[in-house]
């Protein structure tokens, strides 16, 4: 963002394109809201001087230098506005302008507006073009770094690890996420991606899956994002839910006095799972009725605001009684 | 905190279960996480006592402040000051937020208004059959759902005609990929809005075919995470908008049958914040007003395709939402309403059209139970919204004559 501006995007150094000698061959298009606008915005100046210029280059369907550098004017008073980079990129190959340039120009622009579609997408397309992922774990930590749940970075980093296989480091990167915020859901997912892209769910993987998110879950009982994980992990065991180990940690929790939400929920689901698998297991912490006293629990005490839901997993449960 | 008046006076959810016991409980490791989910909580309850001393005074409390949310509305449907500048590529949907807010309140707009959005619609129209942002540019197709939501939520021939449906077909064929995802305009990112836009406005408009759709359900399938929610596509989080999206594209495609749907059950009632009342988009992040729609919007389709394979039917005894839609109303009422019209995301935020039309969207869900029992409403009577049509998002009205206009046409195009 070159100059200062005001609140109103006027700006004391600005010439206006309508004043610019070497725009005076170009005829500006005024937008065109028809005869009864409604929601109609107050542009600044500046704004409509900028977006009539880019509307009559784009009317005559000029890709010049000129135009390159109106499409910047453009974005950066809208980034926004997907026609404008579309049509940059078009400027962009037919002059066949140098990528590294442009690749300076978008990360400043992920740097000011980090939650929008269109300068991550533009990022990721010029990668593509240039065949070089070289620098994207190094901006997207450095934008994690802002911002650890930032849905547009990940997702720029994945499609990085992915179609560049960039594997590698990964699993340490997560590591130090997740001891700075053991409760970062991104991080977790993050760690999904990489075993499921890479080593898959063989036993051995499994295991070493289990005993360190088990490790977190003793940090911090109540952090839904471990047990999801956990959860997400033993589903690619045999056992399921019902996997021994994980069973004779939730059984010496629950034996120590932890009643955790998402310990409960899960003997609740365990010994649903257990009933839908025909296996009658009296007495044990995944029978239906001991799992019908965690649901009440659960709906009278320990998670009250999902008292429906509670009632209606108690439901479920009763099927299976008998 | 006595509740003197029983459930009228709304805020029971939290009055009758032990506030404190709600607090985010961070074990003794406070990370960024529970830092800022405390900050939240502290306002909440501050805004809580607060709310408390109005009812005392008023038996009605919380009341929806309908006035005052028109006269926002109707006012940004002429004028939007400069700093909308950054939504010039939305005008679409400014269009829908603001013509399908004024429908859920039930307010009537003048005939000569409802020609004028149908016209300026027609001007975002771009001669490759999609609609873009704002007239003259790009077709995208975000803004051709919201353009043609808004122009059903219009109800008027003169807006059912603004949609070319041949061009349409012929863009939304254009934006196809081989996998059966959609980008979202050509050379556009691609996600599950894209599937989902294009299906939603396909059906709406009765262009649907099977071959535009092919693969389209295994490939939003694919955006299932191991947490039971959807991504915006593979490997990535689940997020209450992408499952949204993925959700109503499965059932509009029927083929919802392929999803895991016990564990996107779990996933969205779990994401209902038990001291806030409201939904957030993410595990273990903060409330949001908007995911009021988007994940308690969810549930009625939930609902349904449990009902439909329920051999014991377990589900089809029970008339209420899963989630708590008695702690949903109260969070929107007594925490989302800006006090000069238009609602927020959460307390501390400022208004604007996005926050107000998907708040009122969840309000409406939340009061609009499977069957009318009494005290599904929170507050006032007077709060009633209209009921909408969760797959479209469309009030339900508005939906049946806009299908029976299109219902009428031929559907074979190409």
């Amino acid at each position: 963002m070159e100059g200062s501006s005001s609140e109103e995007g006027e700006d004391v150094n600005w010439t206006f394109y309508r004043d610019r000698e070497e725009w005076a061959d170009l005829k500006p298009v005024p937008q065109d809201d028809g005869p009864h606008p409604v929601v109609a915005i107050a542009y600044s100046e500046k704004f409509r001087d900028v977006f009539d210029y880019f509307r009559g280059v784009l009317k005559v369907h000029e890709l010049s230098e000129r135009a390159l550098d109106l499409t910047r004017d453009a974005v950066e008073l809208n980034p926004g506005n997907y026609t404008v980079w579309q049509y940059r990129r078009q400027i962009l190959k037919h002059l066949d302008k140098d990528l590294k340039e442009e690749m300076a120009f978008v990360a400043e622009m992920i740097s000011a507006f980090p939650k929008n579609y269109q300068v991550w997408h533009h990022r990721q397309v010029l990668v593509s073009w240039l065949n070089d992922a070289s620098d994207e774990l190094q901006l997207t930590a450095k934008m994690l770094a802002l911002d650890a749940k930032n849905y547009h970075a990940w997702q720029h980093r994945q499609w990085a690890i992915r179609t560049f296989n960039l594997f590698q480091n990964e699993l340490e990167f997560i590591e130090k996420l997740l001891n700075d915020d053991i409760r970062n859901n991104s991080a977790w997912n993050q760690r999904y991606f990489v075993i499921n892209q890479t080593t898959e769910f063989a036993p051995e993987v499994i295991e070493k899956e289990i005993a360190y998110v088990l490790s977190k879950i003793k940090i911090a009982t109540k952090n839904e994002s471990s047990w999801n994980y956990l959860r997400g992990i033993v589903l690619h065991s045999e056992s399921g839910l019902r996997k021994p180990s994980v069973i004779d940690f939730c059984d010496e929790l629950y034996n120590s006095g932890n009643r955790s939400a998402c310990l409960l929920s899960y003997l609740v689901d365990a010994a649903l799972e257990q009933a839908e698998y025909g296996v009658v297991k009296e007495n044990s912490l995944l029978s239906i009725d001991k799992a019908l006293e965690l649901c009440d629990n659960l709906a009278n005490e320990f998670d009250v605001c999902r008292r429906g839901y509670w009632n209606y997993i108690s439901g479920c449960l009763r099927v299976h009684m008998n | 905190m006595e509740n003197q008046q029983g459930d009228s006076v709304g805020c029971s959810e939290v009055i009758n279960s032990d506030f404190q016991l709600e607090f985010m409980d961070e074990e003794g490791v406070p990370t960024n996480t529970s830092c800022e989910q405390i900050k939240v909580e502290s306002l909440i309850e501050k805004l809580f006592y607060v709310f408390l001393k109005k009812a005392e005074i008023d038996p009605e409390a919380p009341v929806l402040h309908r006035d005052l949310h028109l006269a926002y509305l109707k006012h940004s449907l002429c004028y939007l000051p400069h700093n909308f500048a950054c939504l010039d590529a939305s005008r679409a949907w400014l269009c829908y937020w603001i013509t399908h807010s004024m429908e859920l309140l039930d307010f009537k707009l003048p005939a000569e208004d409802k020609s004028h959005v149908a016209q300026f619609l027609a001007k975002c129209q771009c001669p490759d059959g999609g609609f873009g942002g704002g007239p003259g540019q790009y077709g995208h197709l975000a803004p051709t759902y919201a353009a043609v939501n808004a122009l059903c939520t219009l109800g008027t021939e003169e807006a059912y005609k603004v949609i070319d449906r041949r061009k349409l077909l012929q863009f939304l064929w254009s934006l196809r990929k081989s996998n059966g995802s959609f980008e979202l305009h050509v050379g556009g990112e691609i996600d599950v809005r894209g599937v989902y836009c294009a299906v939603s406005v396909a059906r709406l408009t009765n262009i649907y075919s099977d071959a535009l759709f092919d693969n389209s359900a295994e490939w939003i399938i694919s955006c299932q995470t191991y947490e039971g929610g959807f991504s915006g596509s593979p490997g990535h989080e689940a997020h209450g908008g992408y499952a949204f999206c993925a959700l109503a594209a499965l059932c509009l495609l029927s083929k919802e049958n392929l999803c895991d749907i016990k564990s996107l059950l779990r996933w969205t009632v779990n994401r209902q914040m038990r001291l806030e009342g409201g939904f957030q988009g993410r595990t273990n992040k903060l409330v949001d007003g908007c995911y009021s729609f988007w994940q308690a919007g969810a549930m009625p389709m939930i609902q349904g395709i449990l009902s439909k394979n329920d051999e014991s039917s377990v589900m089809t005894e029970i008339d209420s939402w899963l989630f708590n839609s008695r702690a949903l109303q109260e969070y929107i009422l007594i925490y989302c309403q800006s006090p000069n019209g238009g609602l927020i995301d959460k307390p501390g935020k400022t208004k604007d059209l996005y926050h107000t039309c998907y708040t009122l969207s969840g309000l409406s869900i939340a009061q609009n139970q499977p069957s009318k029992t009494t005290g599904s409403i929170v507050g006032s009577p007077r709060n009633l919204l209209k009921a909408v049509h969760p797959t479209f998002n469309i009030e339900l009205e508005k939906l049946k004559s806009a299908s029976l206009y299109f219902s009428q046409l031929p559907s074979d195009l190409l």
